[in-house]
């Protein structure tokens, strides 16, 4: 018997046993030797930092927050909230005016859209490129993501009575992506939940889910956007009784699980109920006769799947691949769960260029190795790199479902 | 065995490598005496290297014993200007509970400034406030100039300004005889436990600073000392809860004293009388356990769900005072006896008591009177002359090793204050770590073997905190044996021994709170070393 036997510690580095599989699986410190890894930037660091603040670190900007180091470890550690906490707690260093245009998703995209053509073809002049680079340190040889002329919210508007008239319900968090750069995404989850005989439902008011304010230091910001959704996701799951689905596993993960830990913005109550659209789908055929009618005759298409690092953290690249089974004219690859490197933001930043491309250096090179038709996945700025980086296209697995449908 | 007589005589020798013997070293070197330091084992083994580590302000003496007290206040402002590298000025509260009797703080508050201790009633939630980890049920709290001092870097910085001044310092000499021409000792015959010879050494004083272990060395003189052997378990934690040390304001008590050290903290102490018989092998029962940890949740609640690291116990060298035969006058004060007055046995002086808040006073006295003795008149230079690590601004320091990874040029300086500015020619290899933990780099690793009396992997923890962290050797400790062997302190078999005694030492501590994450690190530890590494369970205790 000993008085601490109901140990349930706040104190969470101190489950670390330093057994190190967490550097042994970080992403950046395999390639960039600035960075200490996560065992010292975590729970190591945070010891000394608990001592006393000058212990922290700089080079713990290097941390991508990928969680991959969380999902290696077997004692539990919080390791990368350990890291981003310490980020947001004790970094001195202002963010850039860069760091501003990188992390405002939502205000780029909302003065981006309506004159997508003129932004998108401006954003790929190697002159402009070269002022972003020598001015904004955003790295030229970086391809920018491509504006929607008109947003996905702008084309729900016509549709919402006829969604409102499904007898079924889902609320979608269509994320930044799925409503600047790629409202197709947005109609291509309608078009399949309407399939399912489910209509779409936007959230009273979605803000961005705040990622890249995290990991560019705007934490207030973050934190006022991540209540306002919230506020939006309890009306919808407690009020209306109607869940939350996502496209974007990024948006998914920040929300279910970032809030809390580092936001301090509970969730708990709504949480269970906020899930990606691909775990959605997937248990309502797992749990119902759900039936999805598929084009036949169509020529086999050979798809590779990459597991986000988020999706490795959440544990459902599972259903996303599930579900591209279903279809029957996919002959499916499962790619080696590794990060591409890009990070959200982080690959844009010229400090971190080299760093971004050789992370995800040997993620390219096998998906170069076969003879892929499309290349597959739940995170947008993993398709944006895997585009970039090969010369492959990649797609969304929900659009690759839209298409299959009749 | 061989008989290895020397003849060069010694001004005075001194028995005892704790922080008394060290400094007893320091202040006699300097007032320019020859000087010969022995020690059984390492620097700092004893009592010095088995307590709080607590900067006492004097203020827990203050009701109790005024002449303490002072001491303490005086010694704790001086210590802040001459050791500033071994000091962290922390500050400390004495915390009323709501079980405590709030009427003594008056009582306790009158008491300090009476002896000179700053003493500030303040409200409980600035306290809170200033330290979040306190019991948030205080109902009052007084703030007084409590710190933290590292012993083991106060012990070596002493022995580092003694050698400075030519004093000799031989570690690992057990004294087996103190040899007597009639009624004056002479000299001593030791033990070196490294070459197994036995040596003389002569000296006109011989000085007694064994603490406890005096009670045995007095014995050799056929001088009886009436020692009453006090022992203090306390428990590390895994990391720092609070920056500020807790006391309970009441009467001195059990498990009332929580201090943040280095990267740690630590609670204590228990205080029970032990056989003499037991003083070497001191084990920390599951009922201390319990009772620090119920006595240390009153002052930081934390506490309960804080990893502890280790637990460990010293003796404190009580001595009965010479006209109480019983033994239950126990003073807490220094004892310095000159054998020539007390026993008519000229050229031995025995000094013990006190505590390491007055280690440098003790030494005073004792040079005092050896010099009284050997008729030099030279002043003591101790109070006001900084020990070498406390002598330059850090800052300048850290900016001169700036290619030291920051982590690591923070611990450094730390743990070595100026002396860090040998780490500016640091190749790469150089800073890489042994010690993760505590961030101890090959090359601080290197200086401490090369230049800080280190014979083993324990010698080298002392010195450098290898093995102090939250692994406990896990991963540094076959690192250090390895420096070791390549640089040549210790063949592959010794290497591979001291390993073994190494992490049977740390586990030594382990096992008393060996539950929970220590408990799965240690069983961890245990699979890297037999499982990976391939010490065999035979090689264990």
């Amino acid at each position: 018997m000993n008085l601490q036997q109901h140990n349930i510690s706040d104190n969470n580095f101190e489950q670390c046993i330093k057994c190190t599989v967490c550097t042994v699986y970080c992403p950046v410190a395999a390639v960039n030797p600035d960075y200490p890894g996560p065992k010292q930037a975590g729970p190591d660091g945070e010891r000394l930092r608990l001592k006393k603040f000058n212990f922290y670190d700089e080079s713990l900007k290097y941390c991508i927050n990928c969680k991959r180091c969380e999902v290696a470890c077997p004692s539990n550690v919080r390791i990368g909230d350990i890291i981003q906490a310490a980020r947001i707690k004790y970094s001195e260093k202002k963010p850039t005016l860069r760091d501003f245009i990188l992390a405002n998703t939502d205000l780029v995209g909302t003065l981006s859209t309506p004159f997508a053509p003129i932004v998108n073809t401006t954003l790929g002049l190697k002159p402009v490129k070269a002022i972003l680079d020598g001015v904004m340190k955003i790295d030229h040889r970086r391809t920018f993501p491509k504006y929607s002329f008109g947003t996905f919210e702008g084309w729900y508007k016509k549709q919402a009575a006829k969604q409102a008239a499904y007898p079924k319900q889902v609320s979608y968090f269509h994320g930044c992506y799925a409503n600047y750069n790629n409202p197709q995404l947005g109609k291509d989850l309608v078009k399949v939940m309407n399939a399912l005989g489910f209509g779409v439902q936007l959230l009273e008011k979605e803000k961005c889910c705040g990622v890249a304010l995290i990991s560019n230091g705007f934490i207030n910001q973050a934190k006022k956007q991540a209540k306002t959704n919230i506020a939006s996701i309890r009306k919808s799951v407690l009020e209306k009784k109607i869940p939350v689905i996502a496209t974007s596993s990024t948006c998914t993960f920040t929300i279910r699980d970032e809030y809390p830990h580092l936001l301090d913005v509970k969730n708990d109550d709504v949480r269970d109920q906020i899930e990606l659209a691909t775990r959605y789908i997937y248990r309502l055929f797992s749990q119902q006769s759900a039936k999805l009618n598929f084009k036949k005759g169509e020529k086999k298409i050979k798809v590779a799947y990459h597991t986000p690092c988020h999706m490795e953290k959440l544990g459902w690249s599972y259903y996303s691949i599930e579900l591209l089974k279903l279809i029957p004219n996919i002959e499916l690859t499962v790619l080696d769960s590794q990060c591409c490197g890009i990070a959200g933001t982080y690959g844009f930043k010229k400090e971190n260029y080299k760093t971004s491309q050789d992370i995800g250096a040997s993620l390219f090179k096998q998906i170069e190795s076969c003879d892929f038709d499309v290349v597959v996945t739940d995170c947008e700025t993993c398709k944006w790199q895997i585009e970039m980086s090969t010369s492959k296209r990649c797609e969304h697995p929900i659009s690759i479902l839209a298409n299959a449908l009749e | 065995m061989t008989q290895h007589e020397t003849t060069k005589p010694f001004d005075v020798i001194i028995i005892g490598g704790g922080a008394t013997g060290a400094g007893t070293a320091r202040d006699c070197s300097r007032r320019g005496l020859r000087v010969l330091l022995v020690e059984r084992f390492d620097i700092s083994t004893g009592a010095t290297g088995r307590n709080h580590g607590l900067l006492h302000s004097g203020a827990r003496y203050a009701v109790t014993d005024q002449e303490s007290a002072e001491e303490c206040i005086k010694e704790n402002m001086i210590l802040r200007k001459i050791a500033s590298h071994c000091v962290e000025e922390t500050d400390g509260l004495f915390l009323t509970l709501p079980e405590d009797d709030i009427q003594f703080q008056s009582k306790f508050v009158d008491a300090c400034r009476q002896a000179g201790i700053r003493a500030d009633v303040i409200d409980p939630k600035d306290a809170l406030k200033m330290e979040p980890s306190a019991n948030p049920n205080i109902i009052g709290a007084v703030r007084v100039p409590d710190g933290a001092v590292d012993p083991f870097r106060l012990t070596a910085s002493n022995i580092m300004d003694a050698k400075l001044h030519g004093a000799e310092v031989l570690t690992y000499h057990e004294v087996t005889e103190l040899i007597r021409e009639q009624d004056r000792i002479v000299g001593i015959k030791v033990l070196d436990h490294k070459t197994k010879e036995t040596k003389s050494y002569y000296s006109s004083v011989v000085v007694n600073a064994g603490g406890i272990w005096g009670h045995n060395i007095a014995k050799l003189a056929g001088v009886n000392i009436n020692m009453l052997p006090a022992k203090g378990a306390l428990l590390i934690f895994g990391h720092r809860v609070n920056n500020i040390v807790l006391n309970r304001c009441r009467k001195p008590a059990d498990a009332d004293i929580l201090v943040p050290g280095d990267t740690i903290c630590l609670i204590g102490t228990t205080s029970s009388k032990v056989p003499y018989e037991e003083v070497d092998n001191m084990y920390v029962t599951p009922e201390e356990v319990d009772l620090l940890l119920r006595e240390g949740e009153k002052l930081s609640p934390q506490l309960a769900q804080t990893r502890i690291l280790r637990a460990y116990a010293g003796v404190r060298p009580l001595v009965a005072s010479d006209d109480d035969p019983s033994g239950r006058n126990v003073s807490r004060g220094i004892v310095l006896l000159d054998h020539a007055t007390r026993d008519g046995l000229e050229g031995f002086v025995t000094i013990t008591g006190g505590k390491l808040m007055t280690y440098r006073l003790m030494s005073e006295w004792t040079t005092d009177l050896v010099c009284k003795k050997l008729n030099v008149t030279v002043p003591c230079t101790t109070a006001s002359e900084k020990l070498p690590g406390s002598r330059e601004n850090t800052e300048e320091i850290s900016k001169k090793i700036i290619s030291v990874p920051l982590a690591q040029r923070n611990a450094t300086i730390n743990r070595h204050g100026d002396m860090a500015d040998k780490f500016s020619e640091n190749t790469p290899l150089d800073n890489s770590l042994i010690c993760e933990c505590e961030e101890v780099s090959v090359g601080e690793a290197k200086y401490a073997l090369n230049e800080l009396d280190v014979n083993n992997l324990v010698d080298l923890r002392r010195r450098t905190r290898v093995g102090m962290g939250t692994c406990q050797g896990e991963l540094c400790a076959c690192r250090a044996a390895g420096l070791m062997s390549n640089m040549k302190k210790a063949c592959t078999k010794r290497a591979k021994a001291d390993l073994t005694s190494f992490l049977n030492e740390r586990w030594k501590g382990m096992a008393p709170i060996a539950w929970g994450d220590t408990l799965r690190e240690s069983e961890y530890t245990a699979w890297i070393y037999e499982g990976v590494c391939g010490l065999t369970s035979s090689s264990k205790e």
